[in-house]
């Protein structure tokens, strides 16, 4: 019983705090439910996103042999109060010729969507902020408004480079939210619904990351969730030694430090769909397992998808942006694709080993046959300067 | 309550519709324009239809918005012009307008109450569009691969030169 005390303290305070409001007034009632659910995933992801920005420093130091921000408190562990207090005493610059008004409004839409998509993932057994019927649907509807947000902040720069920057930016997020999509649609197929709740509900078994369909399309969506974030192999949008730093580049500031935070609340909210969609949520792994309370294994989950997100960053070098553009339409897209297929195969043969074993033979015989046909027969020569020598 | 949040959602979408009309700034112009969508689409909400709400965000702000933007960025190369206020498309609007309310006040079915409908779930619209509406889907599946074709041919290189 202690165990699923703990589980549910979360809620349990929720209804603690509810109980002393005054009885009857649904409106207020509602309001005050909502204000808190919308405080909690705020503190949270707050929180998360300071420890993040020291844990990265930390690890990228890591990789590449050195120390990392070791000076503000203890093992450097204070440095975001001290990049806080940096951002807010900053001179907020805005160009002479910039639009004023859609300069402003940029970085704030672009926050304001990316703390919205957090809000329909179920963190814990029922602790799921805002619970509607079409959540993988909402989530998706409104990270498409980034793109506009981008634009905004592209063009309301009046910079060359801001511009260049924010149409890289939205090619590439078009181009991947394609792959995107289509890999969560074999879930929702299965589980036949787009509740998140539900597709948490449907992995108390095994995890969907555990069948080939859902394997594949763990890959495909969490390689289009590192293009959709900008993060570093496909950063081509803020290459600094191409476009100094894309649409961000007439940014000072706290405004410069609002697209930073909605970069790592995209990062944490496509995270937290991935283990929604493939990890099983806040499932525990195994069924001894399940002392643990279930938010503790969701962010545990969380982490280490975000601790891949850096180790992608420290490793790979940054793609070209043609590299980039081929691998969305030319691997990504049948890929995503095949894995619908993979996975109606799987439900119609009756989900158990041959359903398991054709699964695999139909993503296996697609991934030869794409690997086949784009390969280009280069081979490796001493690299020819055409412009440079 | 609900009357006021009727009236806030009105408001908005009609205030920004008109700013996108009048506008003299073109891009402040499609900007507007993107926040009647978003205006239009908390109306679909506030009606109780989720699913409708959310492709209004999908298709209207992730695509069409964009696409209008884009637009502009791409066809005009010189700066902001002011755009004369077009006297005759006022007229149109009004007749247009004239035209909805006089066949909704002449339409018998004011006096009726609605019937009860069902709250509509996704589920619902996946199943009516996999059974009744199978062949609209399909038809619209067909154009829409039809223009991608297209859109491909227009910017496929030429190879032959």
């Amino acid at each position: 019983m202690s165990t699923g005390f703990v589980d549910q303290i979360f809620v349990r305070l929720k209804v603690w705090i509810m109980h002393f409001l005054p009885p009857g007034h649904d409106l207020i009632a509602s309001f005050v439910s909502a204000l808190l659910n919308i405080s909690g995933v705020l503190i949270v992801f707050l929180t998360l996103f300071a420890a993040m920005s020291v844990l990265e420093r930390k690890i990228l130091g890591r990789m590449q042999n050195r120390y990392g921000p070791n000076r503000v408190g203890p093992f450097g562990l204070l440095q975001p109060v001290a990049d806080g207090i940096k951002m807010l005493i900053k001179e907020d610059i805005v160009p002479a010729r910039a639009d004023k008004v859609v300069h402003f409004l940029a970085p704030i839409i672009i926050a304001a969507v990316a703390m919205l998509t957090l809000g329909i993932i179920p963190y814990g057994r029922n602790m799921t902020p805002l619970s509607i019927d079409g959540g993988i649907l909402f989530f998706f509807a409104i990270g498409s408004t980034t793109e506009l947000a981008v634009f905004m902040a592209g063009w309301g720069s009046n910079n060359k480079f801001s511009m260049l920057g924010a149409m890289r930016a939205i090619a590439q997020m078009v181009s991947y939210e394609l792959p995107l999509i289509i890999t969560t649609l074999p879930v929702v197929m299965i589980v036949g619904s787009l509740s998140p709740d539900q597709i948490v509900a449907a992995q108390s078994k095994y995890w969907f990351v555990f069948t080939p369909w859902g394997l594949a399309a763990f890959l495909l969506f969490f390689t289009s969730g590192l293009v959709e974030s900008n993060r570093t192999p496909f950063d081509v949008p803020e290459g600094e030694s191409e476009i100094v730093a894309g649409h961000m580049t007439e940014y000072s500031g706290f405004k410069y430090a609002t697209f930073f935070l909605a970069e790592y609340f995209g990062m944490f909210a496509i995270s937290g769909l991935a283990v929604t969609l493939f990890l099983g949520g806040w499932h525990a792994p195994l069924s001894i397992l399940r002392f643990v309370p279930s938010y503790i294994w969701f962010f545990g989950k969380l982490s280490i998808l975000l601790f891949v997100f850096v180790w992608a960053r420290g490793t790979l070098p940054r793609t070209r942006v043609d590299q980039v553009m081929n691998f969305a339409w030319k691997f990504m897209l049948p890929m995503a694709f095949t894995c619908v297929v993979s996975a109606a195969v799987w439900h119609y043969a009756g989900r158990g080993f041959f359903a398991w074993i054709w699964s695999l033979v139909i993503i296996a015989g697609v991934y030869m046959t794409l690997s086949i046909l784009l390969d280009t027969k280069k081979k490796f020569a001493p690299r020819v300067y055409r412009f440079a020598e | 309550m609900i009357n006021i949040a009727f009236f806030i959602i009105a408001a908005l979408t009609l205030g920004s519709a008109l700013a996108a009309a009048t506008n003299p700034k073109l891009m402040h112009a499609a900007l507007s324009f993107a926040i009647a969508f978003v205006g239009v689409s908390t109306l679909f909400f506030w009606l109780g239809a989720e699913f409708v709400g959310l492709v209004q965000i999908f298709v209207y702000i992730g695509a069409v918005a964009v696409l209008i933007v884009f637009t502009i960025l791409l066809t005009r190369r010189e700066g902001e012009q002011l755009r004369g206020f077009n006297w005759s498309g006022v007229v149109v609007a009004l007749a247009v307008f004239a035209g909805l309310v006089w066949s909704i006040l002449k339409s018998p079915s004011m006096s009726i109450l609605p019937p009860e409908v069902s709250p509509l779930t996704v589920k619902r619209i996946g199943e009516v569009l996999m059974s009744d509406y199978v062949w609209p889907l399909m038809g619209v599946g067909v154009l829409l691969t039809v223009a991608l074709l297209g859109a491909l041919i227009l910017a496929m290189e030429d190879k032959r030169e």
